[in-house]
């Protein structure tokens, strides 16, 4: 009985993950064309941006974090309320890009946990929706108990977020 | 008045004045950095020069010119007659100080704060002398010509996937 609820749950949850885009840059300009009518990100249950931390499951980083920004976004991410989900969209928020440079973050993931990296620079619409149906499987197969394993607490305890 | 006659008045009013070029049509000078308000100052106050404007305030360096390497550079408008003007000021990178002009433009205020971020050059008297574009916890000066292309010490790119 408790995996069939956690199937449906994982259903729910899976087809209505509310995005919050933190956009700084080209990445945000190909999601905001993600968004729009020709790609319908929509179609996959994320009908509405949320631009409060509060309301949204989905963290979508996409662009260059400076490492004066790195407080901030970790900031944002703290805000969201569990369970929360993290895409990384494109080179510069993966890996720091053709960034190498003392003013930017290198990758995201240095400041905050993320589930799904997208390459390219930018990443076409379909890459992003392609990165976004692959955090569905994952928010699908998600087992209800994962926010309170040992695992999880020791992965944020590595960010140094309680 | 064009660069030759500026050329003339400027030596006259202040002969400490040197290395007078003009590259791309731009008047340049040397100037002594512990005269650099005093220069400034005049320029603004000559009913003659008017030089009442601050462009733009930078700083370079050259690492192989030995106890000037660090030059702070002033674009100078005279906005009535269109005339610019280029100072340079050098300063040994040991003891970079230098006046502050922001009580004279508070445009310098802002450049000011920018070229101590990233040249450490240390404006005496300037108000708020603190970094403004980087993050405050930074200890080093990025702009300086001291780091190698590629750093093999970096601890921040340490990612086993898309590191180098």
């Amino acid at each position: 009985m408790t995996t069939k609820l956690d199937e449906v749950i994982g259903l729910a949850r899976a087809n209505s993950l509310w995005p919050l885009p933190f956009a700084t840059s080209c990445c945000g300009i190909e999601f905001m064309a993600t968004m729009g009518a020709n790609y319908d990100l929509a179609r996959f249950g994320s009908e509405r941006m949320g631009f409060t931390p509060r309301q949204c499951d989905m963290l979508l980083v996409a662009g260059t974090i400076a490492k004066k920004m790195a407080p901030i976004l970790r900031q944002v991410y703290l805000q969201m309320a569990e369970p929360r989900w993290v895409i990384a969209i494109g080179a510069c928020a993966s890996s720091g890009g053709i960034f190498d440079s003392y003013s930017v973050l290198q990758g995201i993931d240095q400041v905050i946990p993320v589930d799904v990296y997208v390459p390219g620079c930018p990443p076409r619409p379909e890459g992003i929706l392609d990165g976004i149906i692959k955090l569905q499987k994952i928010v699908k197969n998600e087992s209800l108990r994962r926010r309170n394993a040992p695992q999880y607490k020791a992965l944020l305890n590595e960010y140094g977020i309680q | 008045m064009d660069n030759q006659q500026l050329k003339q008045s400027l030596s006259k009013k202040f002969d400490f004045l040197s290395d007078w070029e003009e590259p791309y049509g731009l008047l340049t000078a040397t100037l002594p950095a512990e005269k650099n308000l005093e220069v400034l100052q005049g320029l603004y106050d000559d009913d003659q020069l008017k030089f009442r404007f601050l462009t733009d305030l930078t700083a370079v360096h050259f690492p192989d010119r030995k106890d000037e390497e660090l030059c702070v550079v002033y674009h100078l408008h005279n906005l009535q007659d269109n005339i610019r003007l280029r100072l340079k000021a050098y300063l040994p990178v040991a003891n970079p100080a230098i006046h502050s002009a922001a009580a004279l433009f508070s445009g310098a205020n802002w450049m000011e704060r920018e070229t101590y971020d990233f040249f450490g050059v240390n404006f005496l008297n300037h108000p708020n002398l603190t970094r403004i574009l980087n993050v405050d916890e930074m200890d080093y000066f990025p702009m300086r010509k001291e780091y190698p292309m590629e750093d093999p010490t970096r601890v921040d790119k340490d990612d086993e996937m898309f590191g180098r």
